[in-house]
């Protein structure tokens, strides 16, 4: 059993399920009948090679796209069928990071994190600055509040979006590759905080990267998706001594496989001597 | 979207393309509308956005209209004095001003300076998965974000145009008055007695249109743009030159509705 795995308490009820779901864009099938599950109060872990649709299937989870056919529930509610007001109270009680973090530049850091408690809650201002000071005092930037975004490094405006994606209490924390473009420290940093979150407040966390290494250290549950399917899930440990081509080239980091190095093209001596395109 | 819709959507003739920006444009309109009276709840960001389409345009507008009201005041005088009426200077920049000018090249102003900065924060929202964080939140980024930034520039809009006018005048008056030697009294009083409330309105009418439009059509190409720089600018662009031409457009059928009225 991997040492990230939860107690038989801790793991509960799946919260996310995607069943035989097909998604596709500009006529290129991005999802060919995925399965997936996430249970509650567990850090799963959506790896792939770029383009394979991670940030899609979180968009599909988080009902920003429809699946053409196949299931996506949340909670055992299909997230199609959701009116926008069902839609908009799911999303109350997820948090997301994204990619860049997102965060509104025309408000300061405090602002950012309070943006939700001022747009869902009447609460009063000395109770808002008690919430927003101790989400950000829990991600290490109580001192940063008055900073605008353009003056955060990389990794301080995620750990701000991570304040503001946790400062409504959400029971789903949804990170969108976290670790892109951060220094080590950071990547560290951010690691250890998604950890925090989900051993602290008991958040049913989704992570999405290819950062193999990170995963590792803090996921209990991995899907390795390629050509529009989980090509292999399991723990991490289970992953990587996996024999599966897609598996062992994406956790060797190897860069010709069944993910080919070079792009479909014609013959290189034909096309070298052949006419300019 | 289909690759097969994408594609016959590029073969599209250039009128089909245009009813069909219509018809969006219709759409997002109604669904602005429908926000309005929900963003008044926040009054502070109706606030802020008056101040940035407004006050941060009253430069451009003041220098503007002060030039214009001083060429004014040079050609209706070289004119009104070929048949001895040069005391009829005021009239003719004051209704000149208040019922075309004014609200016109306010509004042509409004689209270059505000309507731009409109379109352009908006996509770059969008194209930094602002508003996309906004919908995560459970947050509607078209009451947030555009509801607000629409009212502002709708409210902002025949206030510069109020300004554009008075300062024009007073430029008018400035070239007629203190170089041309028109007897203030005449220029005033005459303003005074051929102006009347019709007028007034007229401009007010055309300018709170004008405003809705510019509006309109810069927070939809700024919602409705590519989330990529190249998008982003393009659609810059279709703002100042869509609200332009609407301008005019607008402004010929105003006058004529106001002409068959009055």
């Amino acid at each position: 059993m991997n040492s990230n795995q939860p107690t038989d308490s801790q793991a509960g009820d799946a919260v996310i399920e995607v069943r035989d779901a097909h998604y596709s864009v500009g006529g290129r099938k991005i999802f060919d009948g995925l399965n997936i599950t996430a249970r509650r109060g567990r850090i799963t872990a959506f790896m792939g090679p770029s383009g394979t649709g991670k940030t899609t299937l979180l968009r599909l989870i988080t009902g920003q796209v429809v699946a053409e056919s196949g299931s996506v529930k949340v909670w055992g509610d299909e997230v199609s069928r959701m009116s926008s007001q069902e839609l908009f109270a799911l999303r109350r009680r997820m948090g997301m990071l994204f990619q860049n973090g997102a965060l509104l530049t025309d408000e300061d850091v405090y602002e950012n994190v309070a943006f939700p408690l001022r747009a869902h809650t009447r609460l009063p201002e000395s109770l808002v600055r008690q919430l927003v000071l101790t989400k950000l005092h829990a991600v290490g930037l109580r001192g940063a509040a008055r900073l605008t975004p353009a003056e955060l490094s990389g990794g301080m405006a995620r750990r701000v979006a991570l304040a503001r994606a946790i400062v409504m209490d959400p029971d789903i924390l949804i990170y969108d590759e976290p670790f892109v473009g951060l220094d080590p420290i950071s990547m560290g940093v951010i690691c250890r905080l998604i950890k925090q979150m989900n051993e602290a407040l008991g958040i049913t966390s989704i992570v999405v990267s290819h950062d193999v290494q990170e995963l590792s250290s803090i996921a209990h549950d991995s899907f390795l998706l390629s050509g529009g399917k989980v090509v292999a899930s399991g723990t991490p440990e289970e992953l990587s001594r996996s024999a599966l081509p897609e598996v062992k080239q994406f956790m060797g980091g190897l860069d010709d496989g069944p993910v080919p190095f070079h792009y479909p093209a014609p013959d290189y001596a034909a096309d070298l001597l052949g006419e300019s395109p | 979207m289909s690759a097969r819709s994408e594609g016959a959507r590029a073969r599209d003739s250039l009128p089909v393309v245009w009813i069909r920006r219509v018809g969006a444009m219709s759409l997002f309109f109604a669904q602005v509308m429908a926000r309005l009276i929900p963003a008044f709840g926040k009054p502070g960001l109706i606030v802020r956005q008056i101040y940035n389409a407004g006050a941060r345009s009253l430069v451009i507008v003041m220098l503007s209209g002060l030039f214009v009201g001083m060429v004014l005041g040079l050609l209706g005088f070289d004119t009104l004095q070929r048949f001895g009426s040069e005391d009829s200077l005021g009239v003719l920049a004051a209704l000149g001003m208040l019922k075309v000018l004014g609200p016109v090249l306010t509004a042509l102003l409004f689209a270059g300076r505000a309507g731009t900065s409109l379109t352009s924060e908006i996509g770059l929202m969008k194209s930094t998965e602002q508003l996309t964080a906004m919908q995560m939140m459970a947050v509607d980024p078209l009451r947030h974000v555009v509801a607000p930034r629409f009212l502002g520039g709708v409210i902002a809009m025949p206030l510069l145009a109020a300004t554009f006018s008075v300062i024009g005048l007073f430029g008018a008056q400035l070239i007629g008055v203190q170089q041309m030697g028109v007897d203030v009294g005449a220029f005033w009083s005459q303003t005074q007695e051929a102006v009347d409330l019709r007028d007034v309105t007229e401009g007010i009418v055309k300018s709170l249109v004008f405003g809705v439009a510019c509006s309109l059509i810069a927070v939809y190409e700024g919602y409705q743009s590519e989330p990529t720089p190249e998008g982003v600018g393009l659609a810059t662009t279709r703002t100042v030159v869509t609200s332009s031409v609407m301008v005019l457009l607008l402004n010929y059928l105003l006058t004529a509705a106001f002409l068959v009225k009055n």
